[in-house]
């Protein structure tokens, strides 16, 4: 992407290309052994990072780890998990 | 043609020619006949485009840059105090790359509360990202206005043509006018890439990030470099047309001088008057006068200056607590460079005092004696002041 003068921007706002994922300290993992697939997280999920599904797949490019979806899960099925540098 | 004009009036008169679409100004004393003048032409017909009345200078820039987003050819103009108020502004008309040409005819700044000429007003903005282009004569005025149009237009900067205050904007001289269809040739009609359209939709002026920010100002300040180039280009272009050309800087009996006497704007006549004196008498002495502030013509004072003994610089400004803003550009320049000539700063005619022969000559002798003896003993002095009335021991 190169940048237009004068910070012009010619297109719509868009959060596809925003990739939120890069703000995450703790990150979402579900048991799918406590999953029922009720899709609570997929509706609860603000960024909609998290599919339908038993267990529903979540996108990681856009998942920024604010622990909502785990927070709602009626199972206790999503635990969220500190992110480590490699 | 040749017509009698003032300064102002050569300055309404660039703008007509360039046909401007909108002009949006306040008044303010010496600047105010310019908008007079373009209201009058607009009233009578002799030009099409719509006046904006607003009741602040603050008001007169946003207008322009909404405007200029249009995708019209825009023009203000205004003076010391109006240009204060207009500084926030400054700085995003030229954040937003909008080409918006400016006439700042110059004046002092309050307080004390003065009317007339000196250079501060535009040297306190001279960091907004704007072009600042000085004018010696009231010819130069009109054909730089006709010419910040294009610079300004090729490279998506705004750019402020500044004269003094009185000493050009109410003196009348003799000059030639071009023709319109000439002008029309050399100004082609005003396209802005990616213009507010409702057909259309743009995001202006978003927020810049940390990640972004950065970026726009290495590309404004890019654009401020090339703009270096494009002056000389669209100067060279100007001269075939019309016979002119100024350069970015003016080097005035100075190649083979011992002694050079750095000037912008209508000092530069005085201080060249002065020079040919002491030629008459065989002495070494020259004149630069810079007409590019912004963008600084680095290199090519270097070339000008650089063999140079001693540089007088005389300028109607002073950056309070460090030195004339002049000054500190060309000393800044010979950083690293060799080799360098011993540099003196003159902080003369502020608020409209004359400055006079007697005083220019006052400072060739003190460059004269530094490049005699290699020594500068005091670097930043004024001309002119009245010591006795400072508490100063003469």
């Amino acid at each position: 992407m190169s940048l237009k003068p004068g910070a012009i921007i010619t297109e719509p706002g868009s959060s596809v290309r925003y990739e939120t994922g890069s703000w995450r300290t703790f990150r979402p993992v579900i048991d799918a052994n406590k999953c029922t697939g009720c899709g609570l997280c997929w509706l609860y999920c603000p960024d909609a990072a998290v599919g339908k599904g038993k267990p529903p797949e979540i996108d990681y490019r856009y998942c920024k780890g604010c622990g909502i979806c785990a927070n709602e899960c009626p199972f206790k099925a999503i635990s969220m998990v500190a992110e480590e540098r490699e | 043609m040749k017509q009698v004009l003032d300064g102002n009036e050569a300055a309404a008169t660039a703008a007509k020619l360039a046909r401007v679409k909108v002009v949006s100004a306040y008044p303010i004393t010496p600047q105010t006949t310019i908008v007079e003048k373009l209201a009058e032409f607009i009233a009578n017909g002799e030009l099409d485009a719509e006046y904006i009345k607003v009741e602040s200078e603050h008001s007169a820039l946003s207008a322009c840059i909404g405007a200029a987003a249009t995708d019209v050819r825009t023009f203000t103009a205004t003076s010391s105090q109006g240009l204060m108020l207009m500084s926030e502004i400054l700085f995003v008309a030229s954040g937003l790359r909008l080409p918006i040409v400016m006439t700042n005819v110059n004046r002092s700044l309050s307080a004390p509360l003065s009317i007339w000429c000196d250079q501060q007003d535009s040297m306190a903005v001279r960091d907004s990202g704007w072009v600042q282009l000085y004018c010696e004569n009231n010819q130069e005025i009109l054909d730089t206005t006709l010419q910040a149009f294009r610079v300004a237009e090729e490279l998506l900067l705004p750019v402020m043509v500044c004269f003094d205050g009185y000493i050009l904007s109410h003196t009348a001289e003799p000059i030639e006018i071009p023709e319109q269809a000439e002008v029309d040739k050399f100004l082609p009609v005003y396209k802005f890439p990616n213009p507010l359209d409702p057909e259309k939709p743009v995001t202006m002026g978003p927020l810049g990030v940390p990640e972004y920010y950065e970026e726009f100002r290495y590309m404004l300040q890019e654009a401020m470099h090339a703009s270096k180039e494009k002056l000389v280009e669209v100067d060279k272009e100007f001269k075939k047309r019309f016979g002119r050309y100024y350069g970015l800087i003016e080097r005035y009996r100075s190649d083979d001088a011992d002694v050079i006497l750095l000037t912008m704007g209508s000092l530069s006549s005085s201080a060249k008057e002065v020079v040919d004196t002491y030629r008459k008498r065989g002495e070494k002495v020259g004149l630069v006068k810079v007409r590019s502030f912004r963008p600084f013509p680095v290199k090519e004072l270097i070339g000008a200056l650089g063999q140079a003994k001693a540089v007088a610089v005389l300028e109607k400004d002073i950056s309070l607590g460090s030195a004339g803003g002049l000054f500190l550009d060309a000393a800044a320049s010979f950083i690293n460079v060799k080799p360098a000539p011993l540099m003196l700063n003159f902080i003369c005619g502020l608020a409209g005092r004359d400055v006079s022969p007697l005083q220019i000559k006052e400072a060739v002798r003190a460059a004269a004696k530094a490049a005699e003896t290699g020594k500068v003993r005091r670097a930043v002095r004024w001309l002119g002041l009245r010591e006795k009335v400072v508490g100063l021991k003469v």
